[in-house]
């Protein structure tokens, strides 16, 4: 009887070994993947998303790397990223610089998406946000110099809504400038305006929404606007005086 | 003097038919990476995709229900498409036994198999003892990850979608994952990826509990143990139970969820004891069905000595 307990024992005890030995092994394994995967939430801003593709961490896990909006794509601007690189492997993005998306009407990357990792409630390719035009350089922008280059507004999809050209007094004393202006509420990010750039470096780039735009507190009023709302002064009883302006030159 | 494995059986009925089911398995196999690849190689696009999802002559939507599933547990209601295929894709390997999905379609397996005969080769034994429960861990493991990171995390290292996918859209340094796997199964342990780690596998197995198609020992009285049967089979523990129950009353049929159905034992034996049958074909006493009475007091006094 004591031989038979002894061996339980002994069992048991292997049996927790053996077990803690797995789990310890596994649990290493998992650990490494994890972090992993946590690095991999981080999209580089060149790497742009498919139309309809859901917010990043979102996205990582819907999207079962099929390959099917790659395949769909009449453009072949989609690739999808390999092992190594910055981008969450086997995920479908594309670089506006080397090959923007051509916007097509009836969006087959979406429709194709198995998986709805691409909201299929996007019916309207102009209502696709796949990052933000931002014209990040003044400096080396031939309009801010006076020049009449126009290219990024001229190849816009949305020429006179999303990009507009805005005139502006030049210092330089000769040739108004007209600054191309992205209107955030219109743009889609296809990124015809940057791969369309004339200068060796696009001075106006595609970038994602969170890292393109600002945002004022939510208790932030604009009192010229709230007054237009209110169709009233939103304080009673102000005297508006006169606004008194130079005499223009006779 | 070394023992040919399989010589007997080619003696005894050829090559061709010592060879059959594990030439049908490679015409399998290259057959799902050719039909991808007559898209993107040759412009007949008769099917779409990769393993993950594909979508075959504009009509049959097919989906890996293993990372759909690390899909949902990561909190996405997927599209109708996927769901539909993955439903396939389960009905079908529960219809041909779940681990026929790693004998027949996946492409590691090639990878293994070319490790393991070129371990046999090099006469290499020995290694790290994993436990062959380790890819149930490993399953639990990537879903765990799925619902932590809210991404299918798995998919960045999954050597089975990315030697797939890589094949088709190109591998990056995806390749240097396949390596690691094949030089795991030559030098540290035997079958070390397939038959002790992968989840793709266990997800499967699972599948395939209670699969209708399984490999039998029908003809087991004619068994002359020369044991050729336990040095092809990629789960060698899996035989045992079916080929020497008949003194414990266990029934002929292979029922381990474990067992690829590759068939390769079916080929290699030069009596015919194996052969493709039906789960319901299981002679032995009903109550004794189960492997587990038969090996486990053969295991505990193996770790006692």
């Amino acid at each position: 009887m004591e031989g038979d307990s002894k061996f339980k024992a002994a069992a048991r005890r292997q049996f927790l070994f053996d077990t803690a030995k797995v789990a310890c092994g596994v649990g290493m394994l998992g650990l490494a993947v994890g972090l992993y995967a946590k690095q991999a939430k981080a999209l580089p801003p060149t790497a742009i998303r498919p139309p309809g593709a859901r917010a990043e961490p979102e996205f990582l896990g819907a999207c079962i790397r099929c390959g099917m909006c790659m395949r769909d794509c009449p453009y072949h601007i989609l690739d999808l990223a390999r092992a190594g690189q910055d981008i969450a492997t086997g995920t479908p993005y594309f670089t506006a610089r080397s090959g923007p998306c051509e916007m097509c009407e009836d969006i087959p990357c979406v429709k194709t998406c198995p998986t709805g990792a691409l909201d299929h409630k996007l019916t309207d390719i102009n209502k696709s946000r796949m990052g933000l035009a931002v014209l990040v350089d003044h400096e080396t922008c031939l309009n801010f110099l006076g020049l009449r280059c126009d290219v990024c507004y001229r190849v816009c999809p949305l020429i006179d809504k999303a990009i507009t050209l805005e005139q502006q007094h030049n210092p330089r004393g000769k040739h108004a400038m007209f600054i191309p202006t992205v209107h955030s509420d219109q743009c889609t990010g296809c990124g015809k305006c940057e791969h369309a750039c004339v200068l060796e470096t696009a001075a106006i780039r595609v970038l994602p929404r969170h890292l393109a735009q600002g945002a004022r507190g939510r208790h932030y009023q604009l009192g010229w606007e709230e007054q237009k709302k209110a169709g009233k002064p939103l304080i009673e009883d102000i005297i508006d005086l006169p606004d008194r302006m130079p005499e223009s030159p006779k | 003097m070394r023992h040919d494995i399989g010589a007997e059986a080619v003696r005894a009925k050829g090559w061709l038919r010592a060879h059959q089911w594990l030439l049908a398995r490679r015409a399998s196999q290259f057959a799902v990476v050719a039909l991808f690849l007559a898209g993107p190689w040759l412009g007949y696009w008769i099917v779409k995709g990769n393993l993950n999802y594909s979508f075959t002559l504009g009509v049959l939507p097919l989906a890996d229900p293993y990372v759909l599933l690390q899909s949902i547990v990561a909190g996405h209601r997927p599209e109708r498409n996927a769901l539909i295929g993955a439903a396939i894709i389960l009905i079908a390997y529960f219809l041909v036994g779940g681990r026929a999905y790693c004998a027949w379609a996946c492409p590691v397996n090639v990878v293994t198999d070319a490790a393991h005969w070129l371990r046999a080769r090099l006469g290499v034994r020995g290694g790290a003892r994993l436990s062959h429960a380790t890819r149930y861990w490993i399953l639990a493991m990537t879903l765990a990850l799925a619902l932590i990171t809210g991404t299918i995390a798995w998919e960045l290292v999954n050597p089975v979608s990315m030697l797939h996918r890589g094949i088709i859209f190109g591998i990056g340094a995806g390749w240097l994952i396949i390596v690691t796997v094949f030089l795991l199964d030559l030098f540290v342990a035997e079958r070390a990826w397939c038959g002790h780690l992968c989840p793709v596998g266990a997800f499967y197995s699972v599948v395939g509990k209670f699969s209708p198609l399984r490999v039998s020992a029908v003809r087991r009285e004619q068994c002359n143990d020369c044991a050729d049967c336990y040095a092809v089979c990629p789960e060698p523990l899996v035989i045992r139970p079916a080929l020497k129950g008949a003194d414990h009353g266990i029934g002929p049929v292979i029922l381990s969820p474990n067992c690829t159905n590759c068939g390769r034992c079916i080929d290699v034996c030069s009596k015919d004891v194996f052969a493709f049958a039906t789960r319901f074909s299981n002679r032995g006493e009903p109550q004794a069905n189960d492997q587990r009475p038969a090996t486990r007091p053969a295991e505990v006094s193996v770790q006692l000595s």
